[in-house]
Formats: structure tokens, C-alpha cells, sequence
């Protein structure tokens, strides 16, 4: 599940959404990297904006708290069997109201992290409370992934932030998303947002506190090579997606997997994740705080977590 | 699933029933009990609510619970408002006379709806589980039977002043 917050999204400004596909789709019509307004790309444009008109409109009332319920025990196998997963410091979330949660994300398109965070949210608080998580409209589309939106995971853009807040929500986001998703293995111990603020200015416009969530583990459930900038610039899929990865790694069952388009089986890596202490933007900044200062403060305090997260692991995968 | 503990204390039942009703105790002695929160203005007593988690594979499981049956100093058995569905049971029966009592502690749980999965987790946590009972029982024979020698140890000491 790959996520990212408001402001990644405030680009094209509206539910976009695609087809899951288009990575091959476009692959196989191989446009010349510096193509104009040439016919391919006048098709794939209408292309991808026929599939933009078929988004429907997030619904926060999609989330199914008896669904999640029910569904909790399958989440607990997972996360307790195979990840081994284990959640710490939840007491550091406000017991009620509107915060944002912000998460650094690993994993490909198959992100452990969410699904042990997911599963512990919900059992420590109940599935009563409200909680929604922003996520890439890719996502959303795949088919197969329809379940997410009755987890409470809306397509990533501020009307969306805007409504869950306002609702008195927890909500979830990953700066990051899919630029951090795929970062290569051996970065998989650097928090990276990619420079991406605008959930700083959420927390401020609501004036609700930041809860960052650290995890560790996600980046070692497949061996992550490269995100493929490049090439997803090539194939023009960062204009029609606004997906500007295409990510190259080997992973189960595929071996090279270019994409990730169908995400992957992860590898039984131990994911570790660790709440810290509610940053109440207001009391610790004064009135007016600087979003620049803010962020370098969120990511310094989140790389100081998994520093100390990394140095606790003893081997890769096992943990 | 349903599963149980039970231990001989050496302490009478009204002194086992004031720790198993207290709250406050149950992080003291309790495996594996991440929070025990009372969540209604009554602390005590049927209609008392808390709020209770214990550590399960990789979560904190458990919900709202209410007491339902508050027999002193024999019955006290609650069951879920939210969260897993749940059954609990405190039974304090008195034996040798009155000076030791026989405690059983039994928790059903389960997530109707969940298929297979909810099936399959009963079964795998049910270890975890059983043994968190029986550590618990352990803790608070520990406690009581402490709690009982002290007791015993200053009644003697104001009879010697006496």
C-alpha cells in the first residue's frame, strides 16, 4: 500500500485514479523519452483521463467497523505469525479526537508496516474509533484492493485529510509514499519524505498534534534495487499517474520484479514499530510555527528512533 | 475457546475476593495484562465497566468489559461491550474450613463472524493465554498469601502488646 500526504496529491488537485496496468499498457507502446503532444500521448492522456472520471468520490462512511472487526483475527495471524510484528508505545497516541499520525513507510507495494500498525490501532483503541489512512489513488484502484477503502483508507488528497480531520478522526499518512516505499534495501534504515511538508500544514491548519510512528523491517521483506525515476519518466507514467516510480526489485514469487504492479509475497522479516510522544506543534514551536522547522524536527526525531531501532536489530529479516 | 486456571491459596476467600475486585491490583498480578482501566463512574460491582488489554502474538486484545455477576465472596464474572467477545470468571470456593480457598479463573473468547482465520487464531493464542492465566494465578497466590502473613504477623504483635 503505498501512501503519501495532501501535498503530493495538491498537484493535479483531484481524486486521480488509474490503471493498474498502465505500467505495461504504456511499456509496450515505448513513447520516445522527450515526446510532445505526439499521438500516443494525446491516447494515453485521454486514457488515463477516462479512468480518472471513474473514481468514485471517497466516502469516509465506506469504513466497516464490524468488516475490520471480523477481519482483526486473519491481521493477527498475519502480523503475529509472520512478521513477528510488535508495536510499542500506542499509550503515546491521544486516548480521543483528531491527530495525525505520521508514519515512515517500507515494503514495496506490499507494506507490513501498515498491517501491524493497522492491526494494533485497532485492537488497542477498538475498531469504534474512527481512523483513516491517505493512500495513493493507484492503490485504491487495483483490483482486489477494494477491501482497504472498509479499512478506512481514502485516496490521498486534502479534501479527503480535511474531511477525516474534521470528523475527529486518527488519521494516517506516509510523507514518503511511494518514493519511500521503494527506496533501495540498503536505505532502508534512512527515514525519507522526499521533502514532502504538506502534512506539516495539515497538523497546523487543524491545529492537532503530530504522532510520528517509526518502523523498522518493512525494507527487508524483498530485495529493493532501484525505484526507477527514470524510467517511469520515460514511460511518461509520473504525468499520467503521477506516479514518478517504477520500481525494479527481486522479490517473491516473481524474482525480478519490475513495478510491483501486483505487489508480492514479503519475506517473513521481523517489523518492528514504535509510537513516540504526541509533538504539540503550537506549545513546542510558539504561534507561529516555520513548516520547515517543524519538518526537519519530525525527521530527525523519526531517524533518531530508527537509529536506535536498527542498532537493536541483530541480523536482517530475523531481527 | 474457553480456557481456564485454578490454584489453592492459603488465605480465606474474603481476602482473595478483595484482591480479584480491586481494580487497581489487576496490572500487579496479572500476566500479560497491558491495561486495566475502570471506565464507569462505578469502580466496583455489577454495572462496573473497565476498559482491559492483554499482550496476544503482536497485539493488545481485549475491549470493554462489564461485570455481570457479583457474588461476595464467591462469583464475580464479567463479559465483553466492545472489542473480542469475552467471558470471564473469578470462582472462589472455601476449603479446609474456611482457611484456604480454591481459585478458578476461566476466560472464553472469540470473534464471531471471523471464518476460519478467527478459528485458527483462537486455537494459537490459546497457550499464550492458558499460561498468562496461570502465571496470574501464581502472582496473586504470591500476593495474597504475603498480604495474609502480614496481616497475621501484626495482629500478633498488637495481641503481644496488648
Amino acid at each position: 500500500m503505498r501512501t503519501q500526504t495532501a501535498s503530493a496529491r495538491s498537484r493535479n488537485g483531484h481524486n486521480a485514479n488509474g490503471n493498474p496496468f498502465a505500467g505495461d499498457a504504456t511499456k509496450a507502446q515505448e513513447p520516445a523519452p522527450d515526446a510532445g503532444r505526439n499521438p500516443i500521448e494525446r491516447l494515453l492522456s485521454a486514457f488515463a483521463g477516462a479512468i480518472r472520471t471513474r473514481v468514485p468520490v471517497a466516502d469516509l462512511d465506506e469504513r466497516d467497523p464490524d468488516y475490520i472487526r471480523e477481519s482483526l483475527p486473519g491481521l493477527w495471524l498475519l502480523a503475529s505469525l509472520w512478521f513477528r510484528g510488535e508495536v510499542r508505545g500506542l499509550g503515546n497516541i491521544p486516548e480521543d479526537g483528531a491527530v495525525l499520525l505520521v508514519g515512515n513507510h517500507s515494503g514495496g507495494n506490499a507494506t507490513p508496516d501498515t498491517l501491524v500498525f493497522t492491526l494494533a490501532f485497532s485492537t488497542y483503541f477498538g475498531v469504534e474509533r474512527r481512523f483513516y489512512q491517505l493512500a495513493h489513488s493507484l492503490v485504491l484502484s487495483m483490483p482486489g484492493l477494494g477491501f482497504l477503502r472498509k479499512y478506512g483508507t481514502v485516496a490521498a488528497s486534502p479534501q479527503n485529510a480535511e474531511r477525516a480531520l474534521s470528523s475527529g478522526a486518527a488519521l494516517l499518512v506516509y510523507p514518503g509514499g511511494d518514493h519511500e516505499v521503494h527506496r533501495p534495501t540498503w536505505e532502508g534504515n534512512t527515514v525519507n519524505f522526499d521533502g514532502r511538508r504538506g502534512f506539516v500544514r495539515l497538523a497546523l491548519e487543524h491545529n492537532i498534534p503530530i504522532v510520528p510512528v517509526v518502523a523498522i523491517g518493512g525494507q527487508e521483506t524483498a530485495l529493493f534495487l532501484t525505484r526507477g525515476e527514470g524510467l517511469s519518466r520515460r514511460l511518461m507514467l509520473d504525468r499520467l499517474f503521477r506516479l514518478k516510480v517504477l520500481p525494479i526489485s527481486i522479490a517473491a514469487p516473481w524474482g525480478l520484479n519490475i513495478g510491483d504492479m501486483f505487489g508480492h509475497i514479503p519475506l517473513p522479516a521481523k517489523i518492528t514499530v514504535e509510537v513516540l510522544p504526541a509533538i504539540d506543534l503550537r506549545e513546542q514551536f510558539g504561534p507561529e510555527p516555520d513548516v520547515d522547522e517543524v519538518y526537519e524536527h519530525v525527521i530527525a526525531t523519526m531517524q533518531e528512533t530508527l537509529d536506535a531501532l536498527a542498532a537493536e536489530r541483530r541480523l536482517p529479516i530475523l531481527g | 475457546m474457553r480456557v481456564q486456571a485454578e490454584i489453592d491459596v492459603a488465605a480465606p476467600p474474603e481476602l482473595v475476593w478483595d484482591f480479584v475486585t480491586d481494580p487497581t491490583r489487576y496490572l500487579h498480578f496479572m500476566n500479560g495484562v497491558t491495561r486495566w482501566e475502570v471506565a464507569s463512574e462505578q469502580e466496583r460491582g455489577c454495572g462496573a465497566r473497565y476498559r482491559m488489554l492483554m499482550r496476544v502474538g503482536s497485539a493488545d486484545v481485549g475491549g470493554l468489559v462489564e461485570i455481570v455477576e457479583h457474588e461476595e465472596p464467591r462469583d464475580l464474572a464479567w463479559t465483553s461491550v466492545t472489542g473480542i467477545d469475552q467471558r470471564g470468571r473469578w470462582r472462589l470456593r472455601e476449603r479446609a474450613g474456611g482457611v484456604r480457598t480454591r481459585v478458578e479463573l476461566r476466560l472464553q473468547y472469540s470473534v464471531a463472524g471471523a471464518g476460519v482465520a478467527g478459528w485458527l487464531a483462537e486455537q494459537i493464542a490459546a497457550p499464550t493465554v492458558r499460561e498468562n492465566l496461570r502465571r496470574s494465578l501464581r502472582e496473586l497466590k504470591r500476593q495474597v498469601e504475603h498480604e495474609q502473613a502480614r496481616a497475621g504477623a501484626a495482629a500478633r504483635r498488637a495481641a503481644a502488646q496488648r
